[in-house]
Formats: C-alpha cells, structure tokens, sequence
C-alpha cells in the first residue's frame, strides 16, 4: 500500500520545499517584528500586531485572493517584481511558498515575541558595559537565550506552512508538479473516483512528516534548555 | 580622576550629585534608596543625567551642553552587579573572556590565568553559571570585569547576595585589587564594616543628595 507514484512523490518534495522555504524566507522578517512588538513603542504599533495577525483570522481564501491581487502578474507588486526583477509569484512553487509564509507568519512571530519578552534585559546591560555594541548584544546575548522560541517558531511555521490549503490554492491553483503541495494532492485524489488509496498514502505521509517535526522540536528545545539553565 | 556632577528625575525620585574622586576606592554609601545604585548606572552608561557632566581621566564621557553622551560599550568601565549578571549560555571562560571579546584586545593568557588563579575560579571554567554558589558567581563577575581591562571599577553591593562567610572570602579580592592593582573603585554599599574595609574615600548619601564627603571618619560621625 505504501509504493508511492511519482506524482505522489513529486507532492511530498514540493511540499517540503515551499515549507522550508518559507520558514527561512519568512524568519529575517519574522525576527524583526517580533523584535519590533516585545521592545519598541511605536506609534501603529497595534496595527502592526493586528496585521501581523490577520492571516490568523481572515479566511484563508480571502488572504489567498488579496494575494492574487497583490502579486498576480497583473497585480501592483507582482507587476513591479516581473518588470524588474524577472520574478513571477503567480502559479509557481515561489508563490506557494509566499502565501504559506504570510499564513505561517503570526505563528513564527508569536513564539519568538514572547521569548523576546522574557528575556532579562538587565544580561543585555551587562553585555554593553563589557563593550558589545547592540547588534553584538543582539547576536550574543538576546538572539541566544531567545533560542526555544525560535525553535518553536520555525516549527510551528514549517508545520503550518506543510498542511497550508486555502489561501495556495486560491493563489497558485493546483499544479501538478508546480504548485500541488501533500494537501492539495490529497483534495484532488477525494475528488476523483479510485482516489481513495492515494489519498490515504499521503494522508498517512503528512501524518508522519508532522509527528516528525514536533519530536524534533521538543529535542531542540528541550536541548537549548538544559544549555541555558544546565551546569 | 573620576567628576561626576549630575542631575536626574526618575518618576517621583530626583537625584542631585556632585562629586569627585581620584585613585583608590571611593565607597557611594547611604541607605538603600538613596540614589547610589542610580550614579553607579550614570557613570556606566545604562541611563543618561537629565543634565551635568561626568568625566573620567581625560575623557568627557556625558556633557549635556557639549552633547556628548558616550554609549555604554564605549566607556571601558567594568561594572559587577549585584545579582552578578554571568550569562547562562556561556560556559565561566566563555563569561570571562566576553568583555575581552568585545572590546577586541590581543588575547593575554598570562593575565587570564592570573586573574583566574587570584580569584580561585580555575575548577569553574568548564561550568556553566547555572548552578554556581553565589560566591562562585560574584568572584566570576570580577574576574569578568577585570578581564575587559577597565579604566575604572564600579562595584555595586557586590557581597549584599553573600552570607558573612562568602563576604569574608571575597573581601580581601577587592583589597589586593585596590592596592596591588591601584585600580580605581567606586564600590556601592549600605554596609559600615564592608565599606570600612574598602574605602579609602567616603560619599554618604541620602534620598537623592549627598550629604557628606569625606574619609573614613565619616563613618564614625
């Protein structure tokens, strides 16, 4: 039962690939507004956090269509990126892997922010009467001890990025070998009479590729862990 | 030569100082909400005066007319905190040498292990400070303070987290450092005996103002 098609198989790495892309596209970002939301007032500072966490609440379609809006080749940014930069979102993997990180997003920032928050920032004045300026201060003594948050951040966002449906599907259809990630490959097999086999590898596949990621998570974290507070 | 002349307001606590030190150790003391945490924090870098000036050696680190204000990394002050401050990610060598780091000097293995040795930390390196005693981790806040090569030592309550045993242990650290060393000192602290031991100068202090300079007469008085 477990002999995978090529078309099968083809879904499981392009799904792994938008996954991981996304997690790493959206990190540098995701750092900086959560850097953003734990340590700054700002004026919109409450509209940055509600933006931040739109795609939470929105439906996934309605983000997916603001996408399509925003960065089809027709669209205002879409438009930019393919004059400039040769760069085409629309019906592509890289347009998967975009809506999967804005939908990923509040759950990258989330755990990273509360890290953040938690840290003594009192080590930090430490570090800079010892001659650290903020970046070293940031890369040494913050972005460390921020480590189980970022932990569980990417996680969270790869997972999510992993099993995202609506707003992909809405943005960049479902292309077999293109955009047709695990889920999106198991909707079309449910659609189509005999598909129940397929479908059900896969769903078997997702199941372990997230069980996968949460052990490992919980490794990580339990590991950066003992590192802060161990001997 | 350490001038320190500062004015600071600090939601209902207003902190008014003005005085000078030259070479040994100069105890800030007074009882605890007198300001003296707050000056050590000014002449560090960690907060700036409303308005003054602090001047260390030659260099102008705040002048508010001037409008210099020197950031904190650029000061070259060591500073050992109360709580000790050694951060739990870095093994104790890694604690120690972080200022060094920092600031970018030619690492000196004959001062690390002098430093280490002076301070009795040698067992420790290899740790991480999470389960050191308190004594242990305030004798790694020295050794760290000392390591970045300080122009000037603040010291504040370094030994009010100790019990008397771990205080007499400390104690005669700070007097080596104060004369073998000839390093300047400003050592905060609420307690006679400790500061009767260090100071060679006294600035006594009492919600937000200084009340006395002077030696250690002041102590008896």
């Amino acid at each position: 039962m477990l002999e995978l098609t090529p078309d099968e198989w083809t879904a499981i790495t392009l799904s792994l690939r938008i996954a991981l892309v996304a997690t790493l596209g959206a990190l540098p970002l995701g750092l900086l507004v959560a850097w953003l939301l734990a340590r700054k007032n700002f004026w919109g500072k409450a509209l940055l956090d509600g933006l931040v966490h739109l795609p939470l609440v929105l439906p996934p379609v309605v983000t997916g269509y603001l996408l399509l809006i925003a960065f089809g080749r027709k669209g205002i940014i879409g438009a930019f990126l393919e004059r400039t930069f040769g760069i085409v979102l629309a019906f592509r993997w890289t347009g998967a892997a975009l809506a999967c990180a804005v939908m990923a997003f509040p759950l990258l920032v989330r755990p990273l922010r509360l890290s953040f928050e938690a840290i003594d920032r009192k080590l930090e004045d430490a570090a800079s009467t010892l001659g650290a300026n903020r970046l070293w201060v940031f890369l040494t003594i913050s972005l460390p001890l921020a480590l189980p948050g970022l932990i569980a951040g990417m996680v969270l966002c790869f997972a999510k990025a992993l099993g995202e449906f609506g707003a992909t599907i809405t943005f960049v259809s479902n292309i077999p070998g293109e955009t047709q990630t695990i889920s999106a490959a198991i909707y079309t097999f449910t659609q189509i009479p005999g598909g129940d086999a397929a479908a059900g590898r896969l769903v078997i596949i997702a199941i372990v590729i997230a069980l996968v990621a949460l052990v490992l998570s919980e490794w990580l974290s339990r590991r950066a862990g003992t590192r802060l507070h161990g001997e | 030569m350490l001038l320190v002349d500062v004015e600071k307001n600090l939601g209902g606590f207003s902190l008014s100082a003005l005085f000078a030190s030259e070479s040994g150790a100069t105890a800030l003391f007074g009882p605890s909400g007198a300001g003296k945490t707050t000056i050590v924090n000014l002449i560090a870098g960690l907060i700036k005066p409303d308005r003054g000036r602090i001047v260390l050696g030659d260099e102008v680190l705040f002048d508010n007319k001037m409008r210099i204000n020197l950031a904190a990394h650029k000061r070259g002050i060591g500073y050992v905190f109360q709580e000790g401050r050694l951060f739990p990610h870095m093994t104790v060598a890694r604690n120690l040498d972080y200022g060094r780091r920092m600031r970018g000097l030619a690492h000196n293995p004959a001062e690390t292990a002098r430093i280490v040795e002076m301070l009795d930390i040698g067992p420790l390196l290899a740790r991480r400070p999470g389960k050191l005693s308190g004594g242990e981790r305030q004798r790694v806040a020295l050794g760290r303070a000392l390591l970045m090569r300080p122009r000037l030592l603040l010291l504040d309550e370094p030994l009010a987290a100790l019990d008397a045993t771990r205080k007499a242990e400390i104690l005669p650290y700070f007097e080596r450092l104060r004369d073998e060393a000839k390093m300047p000192i400003v050592y905060v602290s609420h307690q006679a005996d400790e500061v009767k031991r260090i100071a060679t100068r006294i600035v006594r202090m009492d919600a937000g103002r200084i009340t006395a300079t002077g030696g250690l007469e002041l102590l008896s008085a």
